[in-house]
C-alpha cells in the first residue's frame, strides 16, 4: 500500500443562514498518497473551496466541519488544537488561493511575507529565512530575486504576485499543497505558464497537491486522481485516466462534453451543454441532487443513492451503468 | 519615501501663507480697524491719527508683509485691550490647551483603538455592544453638560478632583476625559469598521494559512491596515481640541488659548484674534503633515501616488 497522506470520510459542512441551515458539502470521501496529485472538479458553489478550506481549519468561527474521519498524516484535523493546526499550517500543509491581487499583505514587502512563512514555524536566523526566499523566488521563475524582496505587494502585477504565493506556500517544504483555482483570477495568456510552473514544483519536491479547478483540460494533464463535485456531494471518484476514459455519472460525463479534448472531440462538432441550474441546498436535501438536471431522471431518485465500484472508480447513481446503454441507444436513434 | 515627504511639505507651506494671507485679511473684513481703535466718541481728525500711527494707510500687501515678516520672527504686535505684546499673552495660554489636546487625544486614542478593536473581534458581543452604548453616550452628551456633571459628582460629592483651575495635574483630570471623550466615538467606530473590513480580507486568511498566532493576525496583519484612516481622523480631531475646546476651558476655568480667542473675537482685539487664528491653523497643518507622513509609512501604496 502507498503511504497515505490524507483521508476524508464523510466530510458534512452546514452553514447558518438566515432561515435554515445551508448543507453546503454533504458526506464526501476521498484520500491522499505522498506525492499524488488529486483534481476536484465541480462548478461554482460545489463546496470545492469549502473543503479546502476546512481541511486547513479555515473555515471560521462560525462554521463547524464534522466527519467521521480527516486525518493528515495520523492527526485528525477536526479535533486537534489550535495551536497543533497553527503549526500544520504553512509548515507541512500549505494554501493558494484564488485571488494573488488581494492575498498578499499590502503593508509589508514581499519578503517580510515570505519569510514570516519560514520564521513561524522554523527556529532559523532571518539570514536564512532571507536565503530561502531567494531561493524559491528564482524556483519560480522570478528574475532579480533579491531585489523584489524590497518591493510591495503593489508593484506587481498579478502573475507575479500568485508565483510570490507559490513561492510562500513552499517556504517551510510542506507534504501537502492546496491549490484553489491557483489560475483563475490570471490572464489566459499565464494561466498556463503558472500551473505548469506549480505541477512542475510539485513533482519535483514530491509534494502532495489537492489542485481545485474547474478547468477539466488541465486536470486531463497534472491529475493522477480526480474528485467530480457536484452540490456539495462527490459523484464520482476515481483514477484520472479511467475517468477521461470511462466516465461512469452522468454529470462527469455531461461535464467531458462540455470540454473539447485533444483526439476526443471531432473538429466541427458541437460542444454540450448541462441544461438547468444547481439546486438550492438549503433545508434538508435527498435523493440525489443532479435529478433536476439529469435526462435519466427517474422516480428513483429521489430515494438513497447506491454506491457503484469499478475497480478504483466510484460512483453515486441508482442506475447500475450511470445510464451509459441508455444514452447509446439515444445516439444511434 | 523621501521625495513624498518633500512634496508634502510643500503643500503644507502653501496652504500656510494662503491661511496666514486670510487670517490677516481678517482685519479688513471687520470693518475700519481704525475707527474701532479710537472708539465712538473719537473725532476724524483722532481716527486718522491712529490710522496713520499703526500704520493702516499702507496699501494693504505692504501690511501684509510687516505683519508676516514680524509673525514669523514670533512678533504678533500689540493686544489692543491688554496692551501687552501678543507673543507672550498667547504663549501662557497655549501651554494649557496644548497639553489639555494632548491630554484629550491621548485619552481618545487609548480608550477607542483598542474598545474597537475589541469590538470588531467580536461583533455582537456584550463587548461590542457596550462600546456601542459608549460611543452613541459620547456622540449625544454635550460636553458642557457632562462636564458639569464630573464637576458636581467628583468635586462636590466625592472631592476626589479640584473643580477648576490648572494649578497641579489632578486639575487636568475632569478637562481630558471631557474633552477626549467628545473625539473617542468617531475613532472608535472607524476603527471597529476598518478592523471588520480587513480581517474578512483574504491577505488576513493568507496570514492564518500560513500558521501565524491569532494576536499576530490581528495587530501585526490587521490593524496596520485599519489604523490608516484612524490616523488621518485623529489628526483633524487634534487640530479641533486646540482650536475648539473653547466649552471644556470655560467650564473648569483653564484660561486656554481657546478661552483667550473667545474673549478677544468679544472684545474687538483684532491682533490677538489674527496671531491665534495663524497658530491654531499652523497646528491643523502641522498635524495633518505629520499624519501624513505617518500613514505613508504605514501604507507603501501611498508613497508612490
Amino acid at each position: 500500500m502507498a503511504d497515505r497522506l490524507l483521508t476524508v470520510r464523510d466530510l458534512v459542512i452546514d452553514i447558518p443562514v438566515g432561515g435554515g441551515t445551508l448543507h453546503a458539502v454533504r458526506g464526501i470521501d476521498f484520500e491522499l498518497d505522498r506525492g499524488e496529485v488529486l483534481c476536484i472538479v465541480g462548478e461554482s458553489g460545489s463546496g470545492k473551496s469549502l473543503t479546502s478550506l476546512a481541511l486547513m481549519g479555515l473555515l471560521g468561527k462560525r462554521i463547524k466541519p464534522k466527519a467521521t474521519q480527516m486525518d493528515f498524516d495520523g492527526t485528525a484535523l477536526l479535533s486537534a488544537s489550535k495551536k497543533t493546526m497553527r503549526g500544520l499550517r504553512g509548515a507541512r500543509m500549505s494554501m493558494i488561493f484564488q485571488e494573488p491581487m488581494t492575498s498578499l499583505n499590502p503593508a509589508y514587502t514581499i519578503g517580510d511575507q515570505l519569510m514570516e512563512a519560514m520564521l513561524l514555524h522554523r527556529d532559523v536566523p532571518r539570514s536564512q529565512a532571507r536565503a530561502r526566499a531567494v531561493e524559491l523566488l528564482e524556483k519560480v521563475g522570478i528574475t532579480a530575486a533579491e531585489s523584489r524582496l524590497g518591493q510591495y505587494p503593489h508593484q506587481l502585477s498579478g502573475g507575479l504576485r500568485q508565483r510570490v504565493m507559490i513561492a510562500m506556500a513552499l517556504m517551510c517544504g510542506p507534504e501537502l499543497i492546496i491549490a484553489d483555482e491557483p489560475t483563475t483570477a490570471l490572464d489566459v495568456t499565464i494561466q498556463a505558464q503558472i500551473l505548469r510552473l506549480l505541477v512542475d514544483l510539485v513533482r519535483e519536491m514530491g509534494m502532495a497537491m489537492i489542485l481545485i479547478t474547474h478547468d477539466l483540460g488541465v486536470v486531463a494533464r497534472v491529475a493522477d486522481k480526480v474528485a467530480v463535485m457536484y452540490a456539495g456531494e462527490l459523484v464520482e471518484t476515481g483514477p484520472a485516466k479511467q475517468i477521461f476514459e470511462a466516465p461512469m455519472h452522468p454529470y462527469t460525463r455531461g461535464l467531458l462534453r462540455c470540454i473539447p479534448l485533444p483526439g476526443k472531440t471531432k473538429r466541427g462538432s458541437e460542444l454540450g451543454t448541462i441544461p438547468g441550474i444547481v439546486p438550492s441546498l438549503v433545508g434538508k436535501v435527498s435523493g440525489c441532487v443532479f435529478r433536476t438536471r439529469c435526462g435519466f431522471a427517474t422516480e428513483a431518485c429521489r430515494g438513497d443513492i447506491p454506491r457503484h465500484l469499478r475497480g478504483p472508480q466510484a460512483f453515486r447513481c441508482v442506475l447500475d451503468d450511470g445510464g451509459l446503454s441508455q444514452e447509446k441507444q439515444e445516439v444511434q436513434a | 519615501m523621501f521625495q513624498f515627504i518633500l512634496k508634502r511639505l510643500g503643500l503644507a507651506i502653501l496652504v500656510a501663507f494662503t491661511v496666514s494671507f486670510i487670517s490677516f485679511s481678517l482685519l479688513f473684513l471687520a470693518g475700519d480697524p481704525a475707527a474701532a481703535l479710537a472708539g465712538e466718541t473719537a473725532s476724524g481728525e483722532d481716527i486718522e491719527a491712529l490710522r496713520h500711527l499703526y500704520g493702516f494707510d499702507r496699501p494693504m500687501m505692504v501690511q501684509y508683509g510687516d505683519w508676516l515678516f514680524s509673525a514669523l520672527r514670533g512678533d504678533f504686535g500689540e493686544s489692543y485691550y491688554f496692551k501687552l505684546p501678543v507673543a507672550g499673552l498667547i504663549f501662557d495660554r497655549l501651554s494649557i490647551t496644548m497639553t489639555l489636546g494632548v491630554c484629550g487625544i491621548a485619552f481618545a486614542l487609548l480608550t477607542a483603538v483598542p474598545l474597537g478593536v475589541a469590538a470588531a473581534i467580536r461583533p455582537n458581543s456584550l463587548i461590542d455592544r457596550v462600546a456601542l452604548f459608549l460611543s452613541v453616550a459620547g456622540q449625544a452628551l454635550p460636553s458642557f453638560w457632562f462636564g458639569l456633571i464630573l464637576i458636581v459628582v467628583f468635586s462636590i460629592k466625592l472631592r476626589w478632583l479640584p473643580p477648576s483651575g490648572t494649578a497641579t495635574w489632578q486639575h487636568f483630570i475632569m478637562p481630558t476625559i471631557v474633552l477626549g471623550y467628545y473625539a473617542m466615538p468617531a475613532i472608535m467606530r472607524l476603527t471597529r469598521a476598518g478592523m471588520l473590513e480587513v480581517l474578512s480580507s483574504d491577505y488576513i486568511r493568507t496570514a492564518r494559512a500560513k500558521g501565524a498566532p491569532e494576536m499576530r493576525v490581528m495587530f501585526k496583519h490587521a490593524l496596520r491596515n485599519a489604523i490608516i484612516p484612524v490616523v488621518s481622523l485623529a489628526a483633524v480631531q487634534m487640530g479641533f481640541m486646540l482650536g475648539g475646546s473653547i466649552v471644556v476651558e470655560s467650564i473648569f476655568a483653564l484660561h486656554g488659548a481657546g478661552y483667550l480667542a473667545w474673549e478677544s473675537i468679544g472684545r474687538n482685539d483684532l491682533p490677538t484674534v489674527q496671531a491665534l487664528i495663524l497658530i491654531f491653523a499652523m497646528f491643523y497643518i502641522v498635524f495633518t503633515f505629520l499624519a501624513d507622513v505617518l500613514n505613508a509609512w504605514l501604507d507603501p501604496r501611498m508613497r508612490s501616488s
